[in-house]
């Protein structure tokens, strides 16, 4: 046993860790050892709660630890990199489970022990209004959580339609679920007795996680993946206060405001509110009728050849990848032409849109992995001026992100979304299947410009036509 | 009442330290980033400790067993994918 005091300044020293390790985060070279320092603070925690419990029950945690650290290595050491969404995406959940259960756990403990009292003849009061209510609001956000996480792996993973699923009265369904939530969960504040209620506010919950995530479309998974990862920590907060236990609010806070900030760069990076991505409908449409006219006769195509011969004459290049180049694995044939491209005294560079991909970071975790230097990973404001003085710009699998159209004031999907300006490019070298659109569903006048050369195919297959085309040339 | 008053001190504080340095991690670590608070967000553990410890019947030990098992994964799992990313992200050799 520890005295209150010890315990809680070894909780301090694990939540300062948990500050310091996320600060280490700020920089490719500190980061590794920041995660150390996360890790080590974890442990800290760990350890001092098991010495202040004493070996009570010692063998089930003992089982729960090694099962659990079984099954997170295993899934830490296989998942290749262009699964990471979908890992991050699980992990959420898990997050949001274990905060379900734990309050769950700890409310019917309270209860049990309360009942006992009463029938040896005490009136003792089981909880205090702050643990109700935080107890539901854990198990609110944390089902919440779960479930939605479930529905997002499940798009991620390929289980279920990336495709919104957009139905009639789909908002006035949720509205109904939200509230029945609420009512559960105000109803759980008002007589904590009733022990089952907690179970009807985690379905309704989860419920509404599922309808909640659903409708969102594949490109706008970002924003739902950093959403949810802000819900776990605010589930893991609310964890905190249902024990009273500073050091699981402090790191659930802190993981609230990380994914609440990734969210808002995501929302501002697509010139769209939370509210629009959440309820809104982009993705569901698909216009057809205007591209006949705005591609016909305009189109250019190209092939390995001609754009080996383009780079052979080039001084600076830029890649623009997308989630086409994860799909395709067409990312070590990228690190392959940007090899040989540098042997020959070209200046490449990535330009990288913070909503390429289908979480927040996607395509700089792929190309990181072909050891491509992070120092040539531009973001779009410090790429973006580059573009006059490039002479051929490579977009691989990319689409909206590029669309000029997002530079009109109003009437598309995309308009007022910062994009990268591959078309002040000299030579703009499209790489993709066909000229269908993006996920925003509207055609791309970038495809049919003057200085822009379509290279229709599969984005590794062309890639690596074109490595073997260059070193010919 | 006291308590829960200075707790949601702790919290509200928390929360702009989280949002004072996460403003300062660069896009290109983002996915590390939420990895990484993913697993510390696994800080429910403590709270599946407690729980455990403290179940009183076969129910409650459950749940506090299988909020154990999630939990850990989502320490293990994080620092480890988060540790096998970062050490991806070098520079010019």
């Amino acid at each position: 046993m520890m005295t209150e005091a010890q315990l809680n300044l070894a909780y301090l020293a694990a939540a300062a860790l948990f500050i310091l390790g996320l600060k280490g985060l700020t920089h490719p070279r500190s980061a590794v050892r920041g995660n150390t320092i996360g890790a080590l603070g974890m442990l800290i925690a760990v350890a001092v709660t098991l010495v202040d419990q004493g070996v009570m029950r010692i063998e089930l945690i003992a089982l729960g630890l090694g099962v659990g650290a079984a099954i997170g290595a295993v899934l830490a050491l296989r998942i290749r990199m262009t699964a990471m969404p979908q890992l991050v995406g699980l992990f959420n959940g898990f997050g949001g489970a274990a905060s379900v259960l734990v309050a769950g756990a700890v409310f019917f403990t309270a209860m049990q022990v309360a009942a006992r009292a009463a029938g040896a003849g005490g009136g003792v009061i089981a909880v205090t209004p702050q643990e109700s209510i935080a107890t539901a609001a854990s198990g609110l956000i944390g089902a919440v959580t779960f479930f939605g996480s479930l529905v997002a792996f499940g798009k991620l993973q390929g289980l279920v339609s990336e495709k919104p699923l957009r139905y009639p009265g789909e908002q006035a369904v949720k509205v109904v679920v939200l509230g029945a939530s609420l009512a559960a969960a105000v109803m759980i504040v008002q007589t904590p007795a009733d022990t089952g209620l907690y179970w009807v506010l985690a379905a309704a919950a989860g419920v509404l996680g599922v309808l909640l995530v659903m409708p969102i479309g594949g490109a706008d998974m970002p924003i739902v993946i950093a959403l949810l990862n802000s819900y776990s920590g605010l589930a893991a907060a609310a964890t905190g206060f249902v024990l009273s236990n500073t050091v699981l609010i402090v790191a659930g806070s802190l993981v609230g405001a990380s994914g609440i900030i990734l969210t808002q760069i995501m929302c501002k990076a697509m010139n769209r509110s939370l509210a629009n991505v959440l309820f809104g409908g982009v993705g569901a449409v698909v216009e057809s009728a205007e591209q006949d006219d705005l591609y016909a006769g305009k189109v250019k195509q190209t092939s390995g050849e001609e754009v080996a011969m383009l780079l052979k004459t080039a001084r600076r290049v830029v890649f623009v990848p997308g989630y086409g180049m994860a799909v395709a694995r067409a990312q070590t044939a990228v690190r392959m032409l940007t090899e040989a491209l540098e042997h020959d005294g070209v200046d490449v560079q990535f330009g990288i849109h913070p909503v390429a991909g289908r979480m927040p970071g996607h395509m700089n975790v792929l190309l990181a992995e072909e050891r491509i230097s992070y120092d040539k990973l531009r973001e779009m404001d410090q790429i973006n001026p580059a573009f006059p003085q490039t002479d051929v710009v490579i977009v691989l699998g990319a689409n909206d992100v590029v669309n000029p159209r997002a530079r009109e004031n109003s009437g598309n999907p995309i308009a007022g979304m910062p994009i990268l300006n591959v078309d002040q490019a000299r030579t703009v070298v499209v790489i993709k299947r066909s000229l269908s659109p993006g996920f925003a569903g509207i055609s791309n006048p970038l495809f049919a410009a003057d200085n822009t050369l379509m290279f229709f195919g599969d984005g590794k297959q062309a890639m690596e036509g074109l490595v073997a085309a260059y070193r010919e040339a | 009442m006291g308590n829960t008053v200075g707790l949601i001190t702790v919290f509200v504080l928390a929360v702009f330290v989280g949002f004072e340095v996460i403003t300062k991690v660069p896009p290109i670590l983002h996915t590390p980033l939420m990895s990484g608070s993913n697993a510390i967000s696994g800080i429910t553990v403590i709270g599946a400790l407690l729980a455990l410890s403290a179940g009183e019947s076969t129910f409650t030990t459950v749940l506090g067993f299988t909020a154990l098992i999630f939990a850990t994964i989502n320490v293990v799992g994080g620092f480890l994918v988060t540790h096998r990313m970062l050490k991806k992200f070098r520079k010019e050799q």
